[in-house]
């Protein structure tokens, strides 16, 4: 384990993973090289892999002939702003139960992990319903409230880990100190705090941004985000290979930079602190 | 008293979200009850009262039984893929080699792509009977290209949703990997185990926490598969791959059974239910407070 | 000023009741340890008189004034945690500020007292570092620091030392007391390290199950041990004590001898028995004798010269004088 190993074992790993990494990450990877063809290149025989013409005409394309700059603000609408609600409601409750735990907080929190487990499909009809009822289908403000319902649990469930590791000592030391509640919140709290609330808020940004279920099932123009716009391609503009690239590209793009900064946060996040 | 006023605010602090949640829960679930029992057609309201006879129409619904099996082998080969791959993976990632960084950005990387994007790019860039890269690399062999999503459609979603969750089961177990303890390696090197006795007796049970936290919350994610069959065969051919959200949403919004897909909902809770009770046990253990 | 009274002081969490009804004065500027076994409720105790705990019962006087409902900050007490509690997002110079800025003194006023208490705590060096970046006794002294700077009524410490390592929790023992003696502040020390009590304490404060056993000079309960637990939780090593026999000899219930009162001798004594473990550190030896018909093992401090070892037949006499008798409740007699 700690062993020093051989430079040749060495070497040998470092192909074997690099071949898989790439393997699994080919689908994006030569979704990437593919945006940038002519749909001609896309998909010639046989496949061609860097030495072609690189061009930026299917990105020209996608933004100028589908809007995609609607879907891509709603996208950003509904994830950030169904975080950023999530969070208000979230952080006063993960927090009282983090600092003040009483006999039903480990109750309170699985219960709210079992909200989780509802299948959405479950609700689908009543949902629809009622938002057709209220004139609020295709709207973002029934996504951001469902978004943010959706992500509650988690989002709680994650600021509760992370406060917990905040020792009570050092708030009591605070109280000492002479801090009031409000000192305690913006001089100790909050500054320790931070990075547990970012974290929280890039994974739920990211899962936010990736639903596909209401989103699909609620949205048809006006709210649409990325991921019905994607669905657009489903047929038969999705053989048009290289524009189809060039769209899921946009899409994914952003995310998938957050994603690589999150790595470990998405660990804790999605096991519910099972694991860390 | 100072700390009896606290607990009075930390209530007040609790009950915004516990209120949300319940709200959530109980509005859409009991109208979902509610219409299971009704002759419910969304574009001709008018709804009357029928008893069992949705649960009765839906579960001898001649999708039901195929949309049922087509859940479990969706979500069993799932599993069986990504956890073994996993452990797999998180062995190899968790050895020394150059540019471990890098590696772990590329196999993490499909579980931040949306299901709507991978389906599709799945679907016309490599499963393409045509133009796909699987058909060239086919006929560069000088076999016949398959036309995976019209021959073999349940088995195709089966990889793409794996593709997507593969990362989730290596970057966990890899994390539990990183936390095994190297002494006990090292002890029990000393005591003379082998590569195979140690992987089996010290690194598996080490990471068997993990992988059930893995398997039941990829299970309940797998239960509600949906845009992947959406964009890709809509169920079919026939039925070959509709599983129960999908049969479900064709019940209620394309063909407006309102009750129906209702009474559908009700079943997808109770089997959500029987894992969640499951889930819950694994993860209330580790909450120590 | 730091004269502390409690009155009826109790506690219960919920059902259970940690600490019974108890009164206790501490004078001003005396150094009062807290001993006692592993939850007897000293953390509580000094958490009450913190405001960290609400009292369920009694009252906390604070120089005079009634502070039972007095929130932790207007109580003029500085405490210094186990953990040490410092912010690790504040520098070693801010985590000393915070308590003076919160209090609103101004910066000058605030900069001086820095300075004084880094030089005091061999800090100066280190105010621009992060907690993370420093040694368990810095950390320490830097809790000291940020204690001392709000020149409070007194200190409040629990079991301060308890996360260092031997040789630096007798440094940081000499540098509290010597701070005692510099400031001359009340100080509160909860430890359960009896040569702590024993070396620092004004008055050593003994609890068991939240009932307060003895109150004392040290050498009072070392010499007078109201009963048999204080005679048996003072000292080390621990005092022998025998039932049966050899304390009806006496007239007791029980009996109660010093390892440091039995002399030894190889051919005549009071009580035989042989030797089992024998500890040689030079310049004491400690027995353990076995075979006495007294207690299983009976515990013996001898000169270091005294060569006896495993095995060996050996005589005990216990010095008359020093002698403890309890009788049946386990009181002094
Ligand atoms: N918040 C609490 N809720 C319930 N019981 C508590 C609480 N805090 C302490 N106790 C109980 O009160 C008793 C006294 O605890 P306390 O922490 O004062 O002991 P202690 O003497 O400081 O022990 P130690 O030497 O181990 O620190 C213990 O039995 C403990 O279990
Ligand atoms: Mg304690």
């Amino acid at each position: 384990m700690a062993r020093q190993t051989t430079t040749g074992q060495r070497a040998l790993v470092t192909a074997v993973a690099w071949g898989i990494g790439i393997l699994i990450s080919f689908p994006i990877i030569w979704t990437v090289l593919t945006s940038f063809k002519t749909e001609a290149t896309a998909i010639a025989s046989p496949p061609v892999w860097f030495s072609f013409d690189w061009t930026l005409q299917n990105y020209i394309d996608v933004n100028t002939r589908s809007d995609y700059a609607r879907y891509f603000m709603n996208s950003v609408v509904i994830s950030i702003g169904s975080t950023l609600l999530g969070l208000a409601v979230a952080i006063p409750a993960a927090w009282s139960m983090a600092f003040q735990p009483t006999k039903n907080t480990k109750n309170v929190l699985m219960w709210m992990l079992s909200t989780k487990m509802m299948p959405a499909v479950g609700v689908l009809v009543p949902v629809y319903m009622g938002l057709r009822s209220m004139g609020l289908l295709d709207s973002r403000t029934a996504l951001v409230i469902i978004m943010m319902l959706m992500n509650l649990p988690i989002i709680v469930w994650m600021l509760f880990t992370y406060f917990r590791e905040i020792p009570g000592e050092i708030l009591e030391a605070a109280r000492m100190d002479g801090a009031n509640l409000r000192n305690e919140i913006i001089y100790v709290l909050t500054p320790m705090t931070v990075p547990g609330i970012a974290s929280t808020l890039l994974l739920n940004v990211i899962l936010a941004w990736n639903e596909a279920f209401w989103t699909l099932n609620l949205t048809t123009t006006n709210a649409a985000p990325l991921t019905a716009f994607i669905a657009s391609f489903s047929s038969p503009q999705g053989l048009f290979y290289a524009k189809l690239s060039a769209a899921s590209t946009m899409a994914i793009a952003p995310i998938l930079i957050l994603g690589w900064f999150s790595q470990k946060q998405l660990v804790r996040g999605l096991t519910f602190g099972a694991v860390k | 008293m100072a700390t009896q006023r606290a607990h009075k605010a930390a209530r007040l602090m609790i009950s915004p979200s516990v209120i949300l949640l319940l709200a959530w829960m109980i509005i859409p679930l009991g109208t979902t009850i509610y219409f299971s029992f009704l002759r419910y057609n969304i574009l001709t309201p008018p709804a009357s009262w029928t008893g069992f006879e949705n649960y009765y129409y839906f579960l001898t619904d001649p999708a039901f039984i195929p949309a049922l099996v087509n859940t479990l082998v969706l979500v069993l080969g799932v599993l069986a893929i990504t956890t073994i791959g996993g452990i797999l993976l998180a062995l190899l990632l968790n050895m020394e080699f150059w540019g471990q960084g890098i590696v772990r950005i590329l196999v993490i990387s499909p579980f931040f792509v949306m299901p709507t994007v991978s389906a599709l790019v799945w679907k016309n860039m490599f499963m393409n009977p045509v133009n796909g890269l699987f058909a060239h690399l086919f006929r560069a062999f000088g076999l016949q290209p398959v036309d995976f999503l019209s021959t073999l459609p349940l088995l195709s979603i089966t990889i793409m949703v794996a593709w997507a969750w593969l990362p989730f089961a290596t970057l966990i177990l890899l994390t539990a990997l990183q936390s095994l303890d190297s002494e006990q390696m090292e002890a029990a090197e000393m005591d003379g185990a082998g590569w195979l006795s140690r992987f089996i007796y010290l690194t598996l049970p080490h990471l068997t926490r993990s992988i059930t936290v893995v398997v039941l919350i990829q299970t309940i994610f797998l239960l509600a598969v949906f845009a992947e069959i959406y964009v890709t065969t809509a169920g079919g051919p026939g039925y070959a791959s509709t599983n129960i959200p999908f049969l479900i949403y064709n019940l209620s919004l394309k063909q407006f059974d309102a009750g129906m897909g209702a009474a559908g909902g009700v079943i997808a809770v109770i089997i959500a239910n029987i894992v969640a009770f499951f889930l819950m046990r694994a993860v209330g253990k580790n909450l120590e407070l | 000023m730091g004269q502390i009274t409690l009155e009826n002081v109790a506690k219960s969490f919920g059902e259970v009741e940690v600490i019974p009804p108890l009164d206790l004065t501490i004078e001003d500027g005396e150094f009062v340890v807290f001993v006692g076994p592993s939850g007897c409720g000293k953390s509580t105790l000094l958490r009450l008189i913190a405001g960290l705990e609400d009292v369920s019962g009694g009252k906390i006087v604070i120089d005079g004034s009634d502070a039972t409902q007095a929130s932790p900050a207007k109580r003029g007490l500085a405490m210094v945690f186990q953990s040490y509690a410092l912010y690790p997002h504040m520098s070693v110079r801010k985590n000393i500020a915070f308590p003076m800025k919160m209090a609103g003194i101004d910066e000058a006023e605030q900069k001086r007292r820095i300075d004084s208490a880094a030089k005091a705590l061999n800090l100066t060096d280190y105010l621009d570092r992060r907690p993370g970046q420093l040694s368990g006794g810095q950390r320490q002294r830097v809790a000291i620091g940020r204690a001392i700077v709000r020149e409070p009524a007194a200190f409040l410490f629990d079991e301060p030392l308890s996360n260092l390592d031997a040789a630096l929790r007798v440094g940081m023992r000499l540098e509290i007391s010597e701070l005692h003696n510099r400031l001359k502040t009340t100080m509160i020390y909860v430890t359960h390290d009896q040569v702590e009590a024993m070396t620092m304490a004004d008055k050593i404060v003994v609890l068991q199950a939240g009932r307060i056993e003895q109150v004392g000079s040290p050498l009072e309960l070392y010499r007078n041990p109201r009963n048999v637990f204080v005679a048996g939780f003072i000292g080390s090593p621990k005092m022998n004590l025998f039932t049966g026999a050899a304390a009806v000899e006496y007239g007791a219930e029980t009996i109660g001898v010093r390892p440091e009162h039995v002399s030894v001798s190889a051919d005549s004594g009071k009580w035989k028995g042989r030797i089992g473990v024998s500890e040689h550190l030079g310049s004491d030896s400690f027995f353990y004798v076995e075979d006495t018909g007294l207690a299983d093992a009976v515990t013996v401090r001898a000169d270091g010269e005294v060569a006896f070892r495993h095995g060996d037949e050996i005589w005990l006499t216990p010095a008359e004088d020093k002698i403890h008798r309890f009788d049946k409740n386990g009181d002094r007699m």
